[in-house]
């Protein structure tokens, strides 16, 4: 299969879906590699680099497209694209389902397939595909080093000869990839961090980040993420004025606002009012990465950055991953190059697009002149869904009281039936041997009971010890040597003398090597 | 001395043993706990010999300083790894004593018949009130060794059972001898750890212990020679099979198990010598062994005959299939972790002891305790190869004994750990235990490692375990793959640390 990367016609966007490093790994699978010319020349890759590892260059868009039997690209495609987008061909790119339902549409009745990036499950498997997550990564950290552009002063706080300079005071809003990004990069960059999220099991990722929590006090019961894919829902009118409140508290005091707060398919939700604007210091900055989806603040303008009355500057551009186009590009073309080895299994440079497959059923939105959009649920639960939290059943005393005495009972019924058994065979024993055995099998008895008893006792860790003086002790059988050489018969005089011999080398060995062991045992 | 003496004697002897096994209850108390049992052997040993029917003691006294020597070589010399086949050793060696002494027992029974015979009288021809059928001089009896009048008193029902104790003494005894044997060389990697069978398997053995049955039937009947030295040698290859058919990560059990044994071959003997100590110290040691194969196979979940028959059984079925992959990491990567982490729990195995890479561990132990961090051991009841070979090898390390926690102390601690390091464990590290019902090892209790957030995993290849079962915590997300001998993997490790 011949794999090509058009350049991007979207005004701004300097991505490439295809590096020279990732060609060279879709070659590994069998696949050719086709660039447009001048593809990857705002993100750094020339067309001499392309050809270095082996990607056949072409001159124009449309012949690309004609050669390649899969386009990956980033943007989705334009009116031109789609009319050049033809039967059988597989286009890979960020392709919004509901923003662009008639493109969809179009596609499926083309007979194209579509594997739309944001559409990869949120699943573990499917991480190494998800490019909203690489894309988000980039957003966040380009937010902070952004808003360090616009801002008049350090991020971590100095004592100089020249004077005191407070720490930067940063909130993020919104704690998903972007958000955890941003607040990786604020923390790193030495400014006292702040981040929300709606989700309060993302408080230890946050925390763990070196940022602090922000908790609302609120009594009702939060979302659980896990139950929408790992991204946030709609909180409830109560909930959102709490957490209004808390911003509202929070915004004199923060120099910069990141907000990244967005719901899938949604109009961002407005988190920051114009009233927080106002409340904020001159010169403070607040960074929109919603802007695309009508931004968390409602004095954003997409693409642009403002300054309000009150000297607060507000970014909203929307182009963050493109402004770092080498490392964006790099990263998108790795999540390419991942989605392109799940699906060719074989490794032959054959593509079989399996719809059976959780990742590649729930990317694909046009496929065999269908529309395949919405997915099925996937068959594996994205996270682990937070165990229902039970309490354990209180069991009333009564109840308590006869599962004890049940136990008891069982406990005594063992013990009654062991005991009437060995006794049964010891009496037993009793009738046809002499009394001189009886004797001595008391002694046995006794002994194997004291044994039981005593051994329980030992400490696990004094289990090898224990071993080494109870085979010390065995030895015992030495006395039995002992008393037999004295004998008058020359064989068992000779016997004995083995076995005694033996006996004492036990006896020493095993009592030498307990007492090294048991002195190397400290405490410290 | 008077027989009053020596049997008071051996009372006491018998409480210090009692006191030196029940003293190891605790670390401190061991210490002393041990000097009880070495003043037990002395009495009873001084007793013994200052007691009536010893002879030759200068000999006596000869053969045990050589033996003390032997001992001692063997004690102060063996590394602390090699501790899994001293034991073995030693107990092969109570094992052969044991049967030496059976023969001898035989061998005067055959001696006093003669006698008695020479003298007009006959064996087993006492009543049971002490007095003679026929009347036997005093003189008659003058000759014999204590042990020999012993016998001569006995009335015919006594001697019948004097041979069954005799028999069961050798036989126990021979087992011991060559399945000890066995153990050893396995351990010590004289002979292949893989279980091995002759065809036949168990079948094999059943045989060879009917056949010793009937071999015992026959010598009690006839009291020849012959039948009881077949007996023997079905012994020794009963013993011999058996464990050759045991693989290696199953000789915590029978190491143990060869314990118990040794322990009743002294009580056999000491029946038929009708010598009280040897019955009590054989009783104690006899159970002690049995406690701790149950302690063992409990750990294992698995019942003891399924153990000493070898190889797995359990539920056979589909087992759940692994999914994902194993991540490898280098040491910087393990290093940092560990410079990051507040608490560390270490999962020593095996492949700590074969790689002697102890005193590495205790290293890096030492080196993060003292950066602040909270570092602890876990320790699985069959990890090794002998019970409580782990705890042995680190306490020789110096690693402190408070840290060195068992399975049932430390398993709840794992969600609130940061980083779990297995050095040359895997089964008892293996999830499928709880999982996959289908697992061979289903229901064993283990070590709940992969709760940590995060794992390294210590291990030379990507092999699986001693039960040959893919282990599903190498393919965890939160666990990376430290290839590489544990003890130039930690080598390399220490320098990183800060």
């Amino acid at each position: 299969m011949k794999i090509g990367t058009p350049k991007e016609i979207f005004e701004g966007e300097r991505r490439v879906a295809m590096t020279p490093e990732s060609a060279a790994a879709l070659q590994k699978l069998g696949h050719d590699c086709v660039v447009e010319t001048g593809a990857g020349a705002e993100a750094g890759f020339s067309d001499a680099d392309y050809k270095a590892a082996g990607v056949e260059v072409v001159k124009t868009a449309a012949a690309l497209w004609k050669a390649a039997d899969v386009v990956a690209k980033v943007r989705a495609p334009d009116a031109t694209e789609m009319k050049r987008l033809r039967e059988d061909q597989t286009l890979i790119s960020f392709f919004s389902p509901v923003a662009d339902e008639a493109k969809m549409a179009s596609a499926a009745k083309k007979g194209a397939t579509v594997v739309a990036m944001e559409m990869i499950p949120r699943i573990s498997r499917a991480q190494k595909m998800d490019a909203l997550s690489s894309m988000a990564n980039i957003a966040g950290y380009r937010a902070v080093i952004e808003a360090g552009n616009n801002f008049g002063r350090f991020f971590t706080g100095q004592i100089t000869a020249a004077g005191k300079v407070p720490p930067a005071k940063v909130l993020v809003v919104g704690a998903g990839v972007a958000g955890l990004a941003a607040i990786g990069t604020s923390t790193s960059l030495g400014a006292i961090t702040y981040a929300f999220d709606v989700r309060p099991e993302v408080a230890e990722q946050v925390e763990s980040m070196g940022a602090e929590f922000v908790y609302l006090d609120f009594e009702e019961e939060q979302q659980d993420g896990s139950s929408s894919g790992g991204y946030a829902s709609v909180s409830s009118p109560e909930f959102r004025e709490a957490q209004l409140a808390k911003f509202r508290e929070l915004a004199p005091e923060m120099d910069i606002v990141i907000t990244t707060a967005l719901i899938p398919n949604r109009e961002a939700p407005e988190l920051w009012t114009e009233d927080m604007v106002k409340a904020m210091k001159p010169g403070s900055v607040i960074v929109d990465l919603a802007a695309e989806k009508g931004g968390n603040c409602k004095l954003t303008v997409a693409d642009e950055k403002i300054v309000t009355d009150n000297g607060v500057t507000i970014i909203g551009y929307t182009d963050f991953p493109s402004r770092m186009a080498t490392q964006s590009s790099s990263l998108y073309a790795t999540n390419i190059r991942h989605l392109m080895t799940d699906l060719t299994p074989e490794k032959d440079g054959v593509i079989n697009h399996d719809m059976e497959d959780d990742v590649i059923r729930g990317a694909t939105i046009a496929h065999a002149n269908e529309v395949t959009f919405p997915p099925p649920p996937p068959k594996v639960a994205a996270i682990a869904a937070a165990p229902k939290k039970e309490a354990a059943k209180e069991l009333t005393p009564e109840e308590k009281r006869a599962a004890e005495v049940l136990a008891f009972k069982a406990q005594t019924k063992n013990q009654v039936t062991l005991l009437a058994i060995g006794g049964g065979l010891v009496l037993l024993a009793g009738l046809y041997t002499p009394a001189s055995f009886m004797q001595h099998f008391i002694v046995f008895v006794l002994s194997v009971f004291i044994g039981f008893q005593v051994i329980w006792g030992v400490a696990h860790s004094l289990h090898t010890p224990l071993m080494a003086v109870t085979n010390a002790i065995s030895s015992i059988v030495i006395l039995g040597a002992l008393i037999q050489i004295g004998s008058s018969s020359g064989v068992i005089t000779f016997l004995a003398i083995f076995g005694i011999f033996m006996a004492a080398i036990n006896i020493f060995g095993g009592f030498l090597v307990t007492r090294r062991m048991l002195a190397m045992f400290q405490k410290s | 001395m008077e027989l009053g003496f020596t049997t008071a004697a051996y009372a006491v002897a018998a409480v210090l043993f009692i006191l030196s096994l029940g003293g190891l209850s605790g670390q401190e108390s061991a210490k002393r706990a041990v000097w009880y049992g070495i003043v037990g052997m002395f009495i009873a040993v001084v007793a013994t010999l200052i007691g009536p029917g010893s002879g030759l003691w200068l000999l006596s006294l000869v053969l045990i300083a050589g033996g003390a020597v032997v001992g001692y070589q063997l004690a102060t010399k063996v590394e602390m790894t090699q501790m899994p086949e001293l034991v073995a050793g030693m107990h092969a060696l109570v094992g052969l004593a044991a049967v030496f002494i059976g023969f001898n027992a035989h061998i005067m029974i055959g001696y006093v018949d003669n006698h008695l015979a020479e003298n007009g009288a006959q064996l087993g021809g006492a009543l049971a009130n002490g007095t003679w059928i026929q009347s036997v001089e005093k003189a008659v009896l003058e000759p014999l060794s204590a042990f020999g009048q012993l016998i001569a008193k006995k009335t015919t029902v006594e001697i019948t059972i004097l041979k069954i104790e005799l028999v069961l003494g050798v036989w126990i005894g021979a087992v011991t001898f060559t399945g000890s044997y066995v153990a050893w060389g396995k351990l010590s990697g004289r002979v292949d750890s893989a279980a091995t069978k002759l065809p036949g398997g168990h079948m094999l053995n059943a045989a060879a212990a009917g056949a010793s049955l009937i071999l015992a039937i026959i010598y009690f009947a006839t009291g020849g020679l012959l039948p009881l030295v077949l007996l023997t040698l079905l012994a020794l290859f009963i013993g011999w099979h058996l464990i050759m058919g045991i693989g290696g990560a199953d000789m915590p059990v029978v190491v143990s198990m060869l314990n118990s044994y040794s322990g009743w071959a002294a009580a056999a003997i000491g029946f038929s010598l009708g010598n009280d100590l040897l019955i009590v110290v054989g009783a104690l040691v006899g159970s002690s062994g049995a406690i701790l194969s149950y302690i063992m196979c409990k750990a294992m979940n698995r019942s003891f005959v399924s153990v000493i028959l070898g190889g797995f059984g359990g539920p056979a079925g589909e087992q759940m299939a692994v999914e994902g992959e194993q991540i490898a990491i280098e040491a910087d990567g393990v290093a940092t972790a560990l410079n990051e982490a507040d608490s560390v729990i270490i999962i020593p195995g095996y492949g700590m002891a074969v790689a002697q890479a102890q005193q590495g561990v205790a290293e890096l132990t030492r080196k993060l305790r003292a950066a602040g961090k909270e570092v602890r051991f876990a320790i699985h009841p069959v990890a090794g190869r002998l019970p409580g070979h782990m705890n042995v090898l680190l306490a020789e390390a110096k690693v402190p004994y408070d840290i060195v926690l068992e399975m049932d102390e430390i398993n709840d601690d794992f969600p609130d750990t940061d980083v779990a390091i297995v050095i040359g464990s895997n089964d008892i590290v293996n999830p499928a235990a709880q999982d996959d019902p289908n697992s061979p090892i289903a229901g064993m209790p283990v070590l709940e490692c992969w709760k940590a957030k995060q794992v390294f995993v210590s291990k030379r290849g990507q092999g699986t375990g001693y039960s040959g079962i893919e282990n599903p915590l190498f393919f965890k997300e939160n666990t990376r793959m430290f290839y590489g001998d544990a003890k130039q993997s930690i080598d390399k490790l220490l320098p990183m640390i800060d």
